[in-house]
């Protein structure tokens, strides 16, 4: 079965902790109930500034500004052991701070929503020019600005959301319609914020690949948003509104959804389209989740732990044709989560870990790194929720003790040397496995390691349309020589004449 | 514990009375165990939703606990629950979830 090459990844990070501060869920829904709360007047103080967040390990880590074994050896916690010197730019993508991510934000609207006030937009034009992924073509989209009284205006009588840096306000995000919520200020900023992560994303990718934008064939759209109007509330293709702004002129795309199971199946989906042979250039991508912003704050200030979730999350994935060289997603050993697995975690990795280590004839110890929940643990833990990443490789150890390939004692080392620490941040689709897909590219291509599985798991009950949850996986591997290595029906005559000539030869020298 | 789980176990309690109810949790984290334990026999801690105020006492264990394995079918046991019992910190969960049905439980199993 022919596979596709994973040719490129990019991951960056957009420190947006005011956009947190004011629109995320948690301290969103507490301003609404109870304004004057405590727990409202002590974020602030716990809210992780952009140097801090440009030295802190997972976030390095994500980036590509250090590698998994740095981060697994840096003292914990993380927080408070932060590097020595802020970095912005990683292998992988970078660090954007919160008033370039506002001209990014004004940059991907293209219906007059985002206003910015004159001088912050000049400010933020003034560094956007300087940046390494954002060209002319991409920069003139950004717009002059408005005065801060109609801005003011906007949102005093039409419902705009004001927009912040340093505690004042520079901008708005306007409504797109008076009545339909699904074009409400909350909403469209929700949106635009994705869609801006996305093409931040894309844009490292196609640098770093060395491709223009117009090669893209094609891309595939993964995140937790849902983009339309009040007649097709989730009507989609946001896929293609990132490649306009891109310049992807040559492209269009599609949107998968799946909760945080989307990216994985979005690779399979993108994988799929590129081995078949009906999209060559294939970018799978997705931007961050504006709502999950400080989702955990109210347990991280209650135990005055700092909170982490400041920044949104957005990755990208390029797939070509296998042409032997890069690492491939295998298409005949998937795992997926069926409606009849049933729900229990050991019939959901059973399903996602066992029967592709079947289908591919390999046991649990021929993988090297199994990726699933990659969420930072500092995060989670003092919420209540664990150590996610390293309760999946504990599940995955104890479904080998039960499958006889490992001995029960074994199964801390196990999860030592076959789980991962995590180093994404809490945005949803974002930590499900695809974070790994970058380090694990660069291993498998230099010979460090040999294959990894990445997992996928989704909470589709939140959605109440089932009481399912939802997972896939793939294994990503060396390529075995790729569809490049195959040979043309002329080179096979070829070939087989030559060894009728042996033959004869062979006879003729017998005789 | 989320507000639409707190309301369908005050429904079961009511329609049912407490007597003839139990709570089985499946939580993973001791300290969440011990909050959902508080929840149905104290009230919620939180006071967020339908059951802050209001103690009904109901005897809650963890599935892990010996009271509940113990009435457990030996084949479901293995294909449910088997791979978490060696995943998760089972004495920890039963312990945080036994001091909250022993200070408010009005009956036990």
């Amino acid at each position: 079965m022919p596979n596709a090459a994973i040719k490129s990844t990019a991951y960056c990070l957009n420190h947006t902790p005011e956009l947190g501060f004011h629109y995320g869920t948690t301290p969103y829904l507490e301003r609404h109930d109870k304004p004057d709360s405590r727990f409202l007047a002590d974020l602030p103080r716990f809210i992780q500034s952009y140097g801090d967040a440009a030295r802190y390990a997972p976030n390095l880590a994500y980036i590509g500004a250090m590698t998994i074994g740095q981060l697994e050896k840096q003292p914990r916690p993380w927080h408070s052991n932060l590097a020595d010197a802020p970095t912005r730019f990683g292998k992988y993508g970078e660090i954007m701070p919160e008033d370039e991510f506002l001209g990014l934000l004004d940059i991907c609207d293209v219906f007059d929503l985002v206003w910015l006030e004159t001088g912050f937009a000049e400010s933020v034009r003034e560094k956007l020019l300087v940046h390494p992924v954002l060209d002319a073509e991409v920069l003139k989209r950004l717009k002059a600005g408005r005065a801060a009284a109609d801005i003011g205006g906007e949102i005093a009588n039409k419902g705009a959301l004001p927009l912040f840096f340093a505690g004042e306000v520079v901008g708005c995000c306007r409504r797109a319609h008076e009545v339909d919520e699904t074009l409400a200020s909350h909403v469209i900023l929700e949106n635009l914020a994705c869609k801006a992560g996305s093409v931040l994303a894309l844009l490292h990718l196609l640098k770093k690949a060395g491709m223009g934008p117009g090669e893209v064939d094609f891309l595939v759209e993964c995140s937790e948003e849902a983009v339309g109007d009040m007649n097709q509330r989730g009507g989609g293709n946001l896929a293609k509104s990132i490649a306009e702004i891109a310049g992807c002129v040559n492209a269009s795309g599609l949107d998968v959804r799946a909760f945080c199971a989307a990216p994985v199946n979005a690779l399979i989906t993108g994988a799929s389209l590129v081995a078949s042979g009906a999209r060559r250039n294939v970018v799978v991508l997705a931007g961050g989740a504006l709502p999950k912003l400080f989702m955990n704050s109210r347990d991280h200030v209650k135990k005055e732990h700092p909170a982490l979730e400041c920044c949104l999350g957005n990755f990208a994935v390029l797939l070509t044709p296998d042409d032997g060289t890069a690492p491939v997603i295998r298409l005949d050993a998937l795992g997926k989560h069926s409606v009849g697995a049933g729900a229990s975690p050991q019939a959901v990795t059973t399903a996602l870990v066992w029967d592709p280590l079947q289908k591919a004839g390999l046991d649990f110890a021929d993988v090297d790194k199994y990726a699933a929940e990659l969420q930072i643990p500092e995060i989670t833990l003092p919420a209540g929720a664990g150590d996610v990443p390293e309760a999946n490789a504990k599940m995955i150890a104890a479904l080998a003790v039960m499958k006889g390939q490992l001995e029960r004692a074994a199964i801390a080392d196990f999860v030592a040397s076959h789980g991962l620490v995590g180093f994404a941040h809490t945005q949803g689709h974002i930590p499900s496995g695809v974070p790994f897909l970058g380090h694990a590219v660069d291993a498998i291509a230099a010979g460090h390691m040999k294959r990894a599985m990445i997992i996928g798991k989704g909470s589709l009950f939140l959605a109440r349309m089932t009481g399912l949850s939802d997972g896939a996986s793939f294994l990503v591997e060396a390529s075995a020589g790729g569809q490049a290595g195959s040979l043309t029906r002329d080179e096979v005559k070829t070939v087989l004449l030559d060894a009728l000539a042996d033959l004869a030869d062979s006879l003729r020298n017998a005789e | 514990m989320d507000l639409e789980n707190q309301q369908r176990i005050m429904d079961a309690a009511g329609k049912y009375g407490a007597e003839n109810v139990v709570v089985v949790l499946g939580s993973a984290d001791p300290e969440g165990a011990g909050l959902y334990a508080e929840t149905v026999t104290a009230g919620d801690p939180t006071f967020a939703g339908p059951l802050a105020g209001v103690p009904l006492g109901l005897p809650v264990y963890h599935v892990f606990e010996e009271e509940i394995k113990a009435e457990t079918d030996q084949c479901v046991w293995d294909e449910q629950v088997a791979m978490m019992e060696m995943v998760l910190d089972t004495s920890a969960l039963a312990k945080s979830v036994a001091e909250m049905r022993d200070q408010h439980s009005r009956s036990k199993l």
